[in-house]
Parts: C-alpha cells; structure tokens; sequence
C-alpha cells in the first residue's frame, strides 16, 4: 500500500477498494508507529482528517471527486492552517493558531486531499539539516545519524519512509531540492510566482517558493497541479493559466538537450556523486537527449549573493515577531525596550538570530551599497547567465547537493560549511526558476539526486525529462530499509 | 543680527479611500479600538499586502494637479522599526522612488505671488495609535488607522515666513479636498504637517541646522510653532551657542517646542524594496485618462469666477477657498436667474455667518442652494428689499419652505404700487406740515424722517427706491 502511486490510491478510492477514511487512518497508523524516532510530524492532525476523509468518501460516493479527493498528505508548518497550530519550527509561534489558512493549503483542501498533520522543519526555514528546529532533529530514514536535509526535512523524511504518500514544502535557497536529495524522493519547486505565497509565512519573500515531495515525478505533478495558480491575494503570483502538468509527461525526449554547466562539475565535486550524476545523465543520454556543455559565469557568486539578499529580508519579515500582538512573549517585561530584546532572544533560535543580524548589517546606513545592493547587481547577473543558457538547451542538470546526507551535528557550528551545502541549488532560487531533484543513486548507501532546471514556467518539461528518467530507472522506488515493513 | 527663516514642509493627507491601502479593511474614522483592522493590517505571519489601486490614481491625481513629473515605474521600500503600533515592524512607504516627482504650488501672500516648489509626494501606511491613558500604566493599541492610506507630501525649502508657510498649507489643503482625495479634516488627523525650520544670518546662502516639528493639525499651531521656533533658534545663536538637528514636538497649551530626539538618536531605517509588492506602472494611457479627470482647479476657478461673475479678486478667493462653497455658490446663482454679485453678498454674509454661529460645514447648511437662489431672485425682482430677505432668510433656515411660500404666508410682499404709497404720503405729509416747510427750507435731511415713518408704516415692506421717489417729487411740488 504505502508504496502504490497516487494514480493507483486514486483509483483504489475510486473503486472503493479502500475508503479515504481507512487510506488515513492506514498512513496515521505508519505515522505513530514510524515517527517516534524520525520526529518528522510535529503536529498531528487526527481527529480532523478523519472527518475530512469521510467527506471525501462522500464526495467519491457522489462522484464529485477528482485525483487528489481522498489522498492523505502532510505540509510544512510553515504553511498556515486555521484552527491547527502553525509553528514555522519555532518556539516563537509555539502557541501560534492562524485565522486563516494558506492558499496552497486551501487548494490541496478543495481538491479533496485529507492534511494529516504539519511537519517538522528548520526553524523559520533556515537551515539545510532541520537541526534549527525547536521542536529536535528529524532523523534521516536512510540513516538515523545522518540528517534529512532543511529547511524542508520533516516532508521529505516522512514521505521518504512513507508514513504520507505527498508532502508539501517550501524552497528559498534549496529547501525542497536537498532534502528531497538527501531523502531519496522527488521533489519539484516550481517557477517563482507559480504558487501563491498567501499564508506562507515569509523566509526570504522575493526567494520563497512553495512546492512538493512525492515519491515520483508524475505524483509530484498532480499534487503540484492542484497548489498552482494565480491568486490576488499575492501581489507577487504571476496571473498565467497553468500548464496541464500530466499532459506531457508520457512525451518522449528525443532530440531535447540537457545543458551541465561546467562551473558545477569542477575537480572539487566528490567522485561519488559525479559517477553517480554521470551515470544519471548517460540514462537520459540514451532516451535521445542530446548533451551540451554550458557556462554559468556567474555562478559562483551565488551562495554569497544569496546570504546577502536572504538574511536582508529575513530582517525585516521576523520584525513583526515581537511579543506584543501573537507568539511568544517574555515573562513580566520590565519596559518596552525588555520586552522587544527578551521576547526575541527568548523566542528565536541562534540561526535565526544570525540571519537577523546579518540582514541588518547589509542593510545598515553605508553598508548598503556594498552589500544590498551589489548582491541584487549579482542576482540578475546570474538570471542573466541561465537566461543566455536557456537559449541552447530545454534543460540543465547538475548534482542536487555537493554531498550525501551528512551526519547530525557534523555541521551545526560551522555555518559556512552548512551555507555551502546549497551550493547548486541556490542560483534557481536567485533567477526565479523551476528546479527539481530526482533520486539517481545511492554513494555510501546514501540517497543522491539528480538536480533538473528548468527554464520559465517550464514545469511540465521538468516533470516531463523527470517521469521519462524515472521509466528507466527504479531508484525512486527504493524504501528505505526498516520501513517496508507495514504496520 | 538680522535674521532669515527657512521653512520646509512634510504634509501627511491621509486619502479618500474606502479601504486601506494594502488591505480590505475600512478607512473609516472613529470606530471601536481595533474592529478595523484585518489579519494583513495586524501584521500576522504569512499575510501579504495588495496595493490599492484608487490610492495610486489619488497620488496620480494630486501630481498632475501640481504639474509634477509622474514616476512611469515607482517602487515601495520597507521602513524598519520597532513600535508598538507598527505591526510588522516595518513601515511600507516609497523611498527613492517615490510616484510624484518634482512639481510646483503658487502661493500668494500680502499680494505677492512666489512658487513653492514641490520635491515629491510618496504613497505610504499610516501606522496605528498608542493610547497611554487609561490602562492602569500600560499602554493600549489601536491599529484601526494601520495601513491607512497616506500621500505624503515634502515641499522644498523656499518658504522664508510663517505666513508663507501657512499659505502654502492651506494652498494644498484646498487642493487635495477639490481633487477630492482627502476630506482636509485637519481635527481627526486626515490632514497634518511637520515643519523643518531654520534660520541664518540675512546674505547667508548656506541653510543654517534645522529643527523639525511634528505632527501639527491646524494652521494656527503651525504659525504659532514656527514662531517660537525660529525666536528659540535665533536665541541659541545670540547667546553663543548651536542649534542642534532634532525632531521637536508642539506644545499647544504651553505654546512652546520640545526636544523629542536628536539626530544621534534617529533611527538608521534600513530602507530597501520590497520585496512582496511589485514596482507600480504608470501607463501614458492612464495619465492621458486622469488628466481628462481633472476637475477645475482653486486657481482656474478663481479666474473664471472673476470673469465670468464679475466678482472682486477678495470674493472670487473666499467662495473658491472650498469646493463645496464654490460648488454651492454656482448653483445658488443659477437658481436666482444669474444674481451673481447679490448671490456672492449672500453666501458670504448672511449665510456664512449663520453656518458659522451653528458650528456647520456649508455642505451641511440648513438653506441649499435652490432656495438661497430663489431668496436672492425675489430681491433681485423686487419682490421684497434686501432688509425683508433677511427675515425671510430666518425663515428659510428654520424650515423646509421656500422663500415665496415664506412671502406669501407671512405677507411680506414688497409694496412698490405707487398708488398705494402716494396715500400714505400724501397722508403723512398733511400730519407733519412743520417737517414738510423744513425741507422745503433746505433741510434734506428731514427726508429720513419721512422715509422712516413710512417703513414703520409699512413694517419695512415699502420699495425703498419707490418710496425715495415719489417723496422727492411730492416735498418738491
């Protein structure tokens, strides 16, 4: 059961082989029984997703159902969900009820899906371990001592050890894509604007991306079908019909061309994962795509760019956390000034404080130029390189993450090192492009993905090049050892 | 020493608009503590601002009207600080790109015209309202007024007095209430200013260190703050010492100003875009569309009252000072049959003064302006005299009549039949022999007399220039 595509579940509710109400309680089961130790969910949403399974059995039984109606899933807690706690990973909304629920959330809900809870995630969606959470690690389902990856990590492990059959999360500099890699599963974020951000609660706002973890492409693709669209409460959601993300996915690739830039395929990448990478490309070599090697110039200033603009506005999106409306408060401020200083230390973890100050650093009074500034010249620079790139081929490929998943602690004091783990990833995020990771591999039986890039609002030829790798390889079935076991 | 002022303007008008301007909640005034304000105002995690778009065509409007370059891309900035009644810890305003460029007002005082110029008009939030009073020594928020929206206002330094400063005030308040994007109501807050006040020795070019006063709401705080501003200024510098750059407040009831904070304890904003709103877009066919828009201006009407009402510069000035006013005055001309001059000694005396006495706004007047015009009409036709009409008028403001039901009801027809007043002369003439030989002996003056008993006579409803008349002709036979 727990490995069966969302075509298949669909069609077993359809034919009422199994109801929404047992197909929940079946994934809430692997939930409890699973996530003791992986510490994946952070809030459970039970009692609710029962009765909205039964009103998606209604809706089946009436015919009033589409491919979603009836599929468990669950989102990050970053997403706000009115009635349910949203935390964004934080002790700082640790008491957080939204009155309103994020648009995303609300579509997956019209379209009949059943939120069995939230997920654990990097504090504020900053990190790319889920160790900044203040609700504990996620544990790695491949490997107990390595990390799943962040800011997404709770999705991608619990779809890894498939205790849901999709989960959503939100990429800023690679937060879907890495722990996707880590994880082993597919994970798409789509183009900047794609998704609306309405309810999201905002990492860095002109970065932020919502999209999906799935076990394959095609999976991926009708979740994220039904997220997508234009929506007038965010200014920044590009009013563009949508593309029909199924349609093409059967399409095959011959004569299309894959561009690798060589900037990410220097001496410095790990043999392991360049095999393995190189093994990958060889298979969509052999469906008929033709191989090109390209340049991204500007590349390399990516990471620094981005732990400019990012941090810049993390500062002011955080500001509105200050102990005086919602969230955390310090116990008996002595004045103002006490409240706002003791509220925010008390209330953000030390990342998250660190993001802060960096942000209002390049932002101060003659910094600005410098850093703010000059990191926004970089930004369209590098949109610019992926733009010149996209003129010779449909796609570009290249390792999600410089390594496999690395082990817990090994990088939580060294933020340098945990910066650069998002050293391919990055540059989607600053050019606003759709990207995704597909697993390819294992290196030390650890997960490796596949990174795809995509160029405007070309998400259904992602998701196409995606299924079509995913037809010649199994790598995405693979479950990790422990949890094939049903429950 | 002889000194100069300098005065430079920030004017906050706050903007028609029914909702805020980033969110659907009401502008309106005066509701209950935080019943206006939705979860984006509220600043609660994930919500985004959506620009209002009637508050982009009001900056439009008002830029146009002052011959102001409009931005064709215009782009918000985050103000950053923490405050209470600031949700997000942010301001959203418009920083280096700001919707209106530079533009240009006439003012005129003591008959001297001078062109203030306009630096920018940006669009930004108003935050919400701490109130300090009454919470048992903690502070309560309302932030019914967060994201309200505001069109601020930032002059150059080209005025030298506070006369002209008051000038130019009230040149724009005049002009936002006839663009008709802000009600001017200076008491609830829609309308305020803060002054940048220096002053340097007479020949200086370089402007002296300034001071800066906020939040004034009335012309009269305004003059009066500048006055004691600048003799604060101007006694710092005699007696040896140095004005400081600082944010002052206005003391109304001790009539002085008072340090708020100075420049090393200004906040370093950390002004940058942002990110959640997209640049605005100003189209040439959108321009092209307001400019058509435009209503008449104070000044084009104030020309075309003059021609075409053949009315003083003095009058032209008072009934355009307010749309309404002048909105009311040409109706009320129309409803008299073009009684243009009679109409403006009308609104401006009798009806002013009673709109002033009750406290009323002319929008509110008791007597519209269909039967102001009609009142007029029958002075016009003498009907009644002008000292009837006053009567009249009493009535007029205490009912739902018009002024010929009025005449009608209470008889106060003019008597102009010559017929009718010859007897009463003629009558009067043989009661008063003695007063008739003294003007025939020269004594004009006796024609008062005369005048008088018949008006008594009369209850005043004798034609006054008939009545002159047919004396002059009997007392001369």
């Amino acid at each position: 059961m727990y490995n069966k595509s969302l075509q298949e579940l669909s069609s077993s509710l359809q034919d009422k082989e199994i109801s929404s109400v047992e197909l929940s309680q079946y994934f809430l089961n692997r939930i409890k029984h699973f996530d003791g130790e992986l510490n994946s969910v952070i809030t459970s949403n039970e009692e609710a997703a029962l009765v909205a399974a039964a009103e998606a059995d209604k809706r089946i039984q009436s015919g009033d159902s589409g491919l979603l109606t009836g599929i468990p899933l669950l989102h990050k807690d970053i997403f706000c969900t009115q009635g349910l706690r949203t935390s964004c990973g934080s002790k700082m909304l640790d008491n957080f009820v939204a009155p309103y629920t994020a648009t995303a959330v609300t579509k997956l809900e019209q379209a009949g899906a059943v939120m069995l809870g939230k997920t654990n995630m990097d504090e504020f969606a900053m990190g790319s371990s889920n160790e900044t959470s203040f609700y504990g690690g996620v544990k790695n389902p491949w490997d107990l001592n390595t990390v799943p990856g962040g800011s997404s990590g709770g999705s991608a492990a619990a779809v890894a050890a498939r205790l849901a059959p999709i989960a959503s999360g939100t990429d800023t500099g690679g937060s879907i894509r890495q722990p996707a890699a880590f994880c082993g599963i597919t994970g798409i974020k789509p183009t900047y604007g794609r998704v609306s951000r309405y309810g999201m609660i905002a990492f860095a706002s002109s970065l932020d991306q919502a999209g999906t973890f799935a076990k394959s492409a095609e999976d991926a693709a009708m979740m994220l079908q039904a997220m997508s669209g234009f929506d007038e409460k965010d200014s920044t959601s590009v009013n563009k019909p949508v593309d029909d993300l199924l349609a093409n996915l059967g399409d095959s690739i011959k004569g299309l061309t894959v561009g690798l830039p060589k900037e990410f395929f220097t001496d410095d990448l790990d043999s392991g994962i360049r095999e393995t990478i190189e093994t990958a490309i060889d298979t969509i070599k052999s469906a008929g795509a033709h191989i090109k090697e390209i340049s991204l110039p500007n590349i390399n200033l990516s990471v620094p760019a981005y732990y400019v603009v990012a941090p810049a506005e993390c500062s002011a999106n955080l500001s509105r956390f200050d102990g005086v409306r919602f969230g955390y408060r310090c116990d008996s401020p002595k004045d103002l000034e006490d409240l706002y200083k003791r509220s925010r230390d008390e209330g953000f973890g030390d990342e998250v404080k660190r993001r802060i100050m960096m942000g209002a650093y390049v932002l101060s009074a003659g910094y600005y130029d410098a850093y703010y500034k000059k990191a926004q010249q970089v930004r369209r620079l590098i949109k610019n390189d992926f733009v010149e790139a996209f003129k010779g081929v449909d796609i570009i490929a290249s390792p999600t993450a410089p390594s496999v998943a690395f082990s817990a602690g090994e990088k939580k004091d060294d933020p340098v090192s945990m910066y650069l783990s998002d050293i391919f990833t990055i540059g989607v995020n600053l050019a606003g492009l759709p990207g995704m990771s597909v697993p390819c591999g294992f290196v030390d039986n650890k997960p490796v993905g596949l990174q795809l890039i995509g160029n405007y609002f070309e998400e259904s030829r992602l998701l196409n090049v995606a299924h079509q790798y995913q037809q010649l390889t199994d790598w995405h079935l693979a479950v990790p050892a422990g949890y094939e076991q049903e429950v | 020493m002889q000194w100069e002022t300098v005065i430079g303007l920030e004017i906050h008008a706050q903007l028609a608009t029914k909702s805020k301007i980033f969110s659907g909640a009401s502008t309106a005034f005066g509701a209950e503590p935080n019943t206006q304000a939705c979860a984006v105002d509220l600043g609660l995690p994930g919500t985004l601002p959506v620009l209002n778009e009637q508050a982009v065509r009001f900056a439009v409007k008002f830029g146009l009207a002052i011959g102001a370059h409009i931005a064709p891309y215009s782009v918000f900035a985050r103000k950053n600080y923490f405050y209470p009644d600031l949700p997000k810890g942010y301001q959203t305003s418009q920083f280096d790109k700001p919707i209106v460029g530079l533009g240009q007002i006439d003012i005129e005082v003591d008959g001297e015209v001078k062109t203030i110029g306009v630096t920018r008009a940006h669009l930004e939030e108003d935050a919400g309202k701490s109130l300090h009073e009454d919470y048992q020594g903690m502070t309560g928020v309302d932030l019914n007024r967060a994201g309200t929206p505001l069109l601020e206002i930032v002059s150059e330094p080209d005025m030298r007095s506070s006369a002209e400063a008051v000038a130019f005030v009230k040149k724009l308040h005049t002009l936002v209430q006839y663009l008709g994007i802000c009600d001017g109501n200076m008491q609830e807050g829609s309308f305020r200013c803060d002054v940048n006040v220096s002053v340097r020795p007479i020949g200086q070019e370089e402007f002296g260190t300034r001071a800066e006063i906020k939040n004034l709401n009335s012309f009269r705080f305004i003059e009066k703050a500048i006055a004691h501003e600048v003799e604060r200024q101007i006694d710092v510098i005699e007696s040896g010492g140095r004005v400081v750059q600082e944010t002052r407040l206005y003391d109304a009831n001790k009539d002085e100003t008072r340090s708020m904070r100075s420049k090393e304890e200004a906040n370093d904003y950390r002004y940058f875009p942002c990110p959640d709103l997209l640049p605005v877009e100003i189209t040439a066919e959108l321009l092209d569309e307001m400019r058509g828009d435009l209503p008449e201006l104070p000044e084009a009407k104030k020309l075309r009252f003059q021609a075409q009402y053949k009315l003083s510069d003095y009058d032209a000035d008072v009934l355009t000072t307010q749309r309404v006013m002048a909105d009311y005055y040409e109706d009320a001309v129309n409803f008299s049959d073009g009684e243009a001059k009679l109409v403006a000694n009308w609104v401006m005396g009798e009806l002013s003064a009673g709109l002033n006495q009750h406290g009323l706004d002319i929008s509110a007047s008791p007597v519209g302006a269909e039967r102001l015009g009609a009142l007029v009409k029958r002075i016009a036709d003498q009907t009644i005299s002008g000292k009837i009409a006053k009567q009249v008028f009493e009535f007029l403001w205490a009912s739902e009549s018009t002024a010929d039901e009025v005449i009608e009801r209470e008889g106060l027809m003019q008597i102009s039949d010559s017929g009718e007043l010859e007897k009463i002369i003629d009558q009067l003439m043989a009661d008063n022999p003695a007063q008739v030989e003294q003007f025939r002996g020269g004594k004009s003056k006796v024609l008062g007399f005369f005048v008088g008993s018949i008006m008594k006579q009369t209850q005043g409803k004798a034609n006054p220039q008939e009545v002159n008349k047919l004396l002059q002709e009997k007392l001369k036979e």
